[in-house]
């Protein structure tokens, strides 16, 4: 039985495309045989940060309209054999994904896949409403910040209650928390939002904390998910945060602020 | 400690982190108003309540507010209708 995740949070550019590359990157890493879908429709960008933008023949859209079937839309990734890429399509054309059609593709995906990572568009309209709607887990990434965090909670608002699980009665989707440009520094200053204030806010359990970081941009100027460069923070946070999504416990690591200053060091505190 | 007077000094702004939060635990409990947090008739109550007032008088959305809120086993449906102030 394959799992539906679904990497959602209302907000546009807190780190939906960049977790769901490195998220469906680690569960293949581990071995899960995983793929990985942009319902991004008219604005694909996970191919870019998957770094297989110009292997892109067919698209999700023509799958579900039957112009080409899943396994020549399916782009194998170019370093693990278990992730396969789903690509958006670049029709301007809003109404091209529907229920039925996102539904049928989901359940061919779910025969073959342990994993179906559903990278969700920013906002609430429609391709953010299927992304979310087959889900059996939701990833809400979430900012340090007001917006961000409102929108989170408008997210899950929609996730208790605009599904298949909770149309049904079969459940509710469970809801992980992933905190992302976390800035440790800034937060000790007091200008940042901390991990207890927004677990307390949005009350769901939290799987991970990123740290702001610069691998972020260059692994995406590159095309290679962060989790793969394990020398960065992001990139050992994100393998921190597979691990604890399959079961493993383990720490939260870069949540303080690492060096203090000459002065922090004579006053100690 | 030492570092409370040097913030008197350098004139820093005080720490927006807990305004954010206090913002957005108002902003977040309105969100919910009716979600998760009692009867799930309760918004559709709510809507129709602003319908019947809206035949008087016309008030904004959020107008109308309902909450149910639980005390000594007893439940308290409380209603709070806000009105335009008159001209």
């Amino acid at each position: 039985m394959a799992k539906i995740v679904v990497v959602t949070s209302g907000k546009g550019g807190v780190g939906k495309t960049t977790t769901s590359a490195s998220f469906s990157t680690g569960l293949a890493m581990r071995g899960h045989k995983t793929v990985v879908i942009d319902f991004d429709v008219g604005l694909r960008n996970l191919d870019l940060i998957m770094g297989c933008e110009r292997r892109v023949v067919f698209d999700f859209v023509n799958v579900i309209n039957g112009e080409a079937n899943l396994r020549q839309a399916l782009i194998k990734d170019k370093t693990h054999d278990k992730l396969y890429i789903l690509a958006a399509s670049q029709t301007r054309d809003k109404d091209a994904l529907t229920e039925e059609g996102v539904g049928r593709v989901l359940e061919e995906l779910a025969k073959e896949f342990d994993y179906i990572v559903c990278d969700s568009p920013a906002g609430i309209e429609r391709g953010a409403h299927l992304a979310m709607y087959y889900a059996d887990e939701a990833l809400v990434v979430t900012n340090p910040e007001v917006s961000s965090v409102r929108d989170s909670d408008r997210v899950l608002g929609l996730l208790s209650s605009k599904t298949q699980h909770v149309e049904k009665g079969e459940g509710r989707v469970k809801e992980h928390l992933v905190l992302t440009r976390y800035n440790p520094m800034r937060v000790e200053k007091g200008e940042m939002l901390s991990i207890d204030d927004v677990t307390e806010i949005l009350a769901i359990p939290l799987l991970g904390v990123i740290p702001e970081s610069p691998a972020v941009l260059s692994s995406s100027n590159a095309g290679a998910p962060v989790i793969l460069n394990q020398e960065t923070d992001a990139g050992r946070a994100y393998d921190d945060l597979v691990a604890r999504f399959l079961g493993e416990e383990r720490p939260h690591r870069f949540i303080t602020a690492e060096k203090k200053g000459l002065f922090g060091r004579i006053f100690g505190g | 400690m030492a570092m409370d007077w040097l913030k008197y000094f350098r004139g820093e702004p005080k720490n927006t982190a807990s305004l954010a939060k206090e913002r957005l635990k108002v902003v977040v409990a309105h969100q919910r108003d009716g979600r998760s947090n009692g009867p799930v008739y309760l918004p559709r109550l709510r809507e129709e309540l602003l319908s019947v007032v809206r035949k008087y008088v016309t008030v904004p959305d959020d107008a109308v507010q309902i909450n149910v809120q639980r005390e000594d086993g007893l439940e308290v449906l409380e209603m709070n209708i806000q009105l335009p102030e008159a001209d």
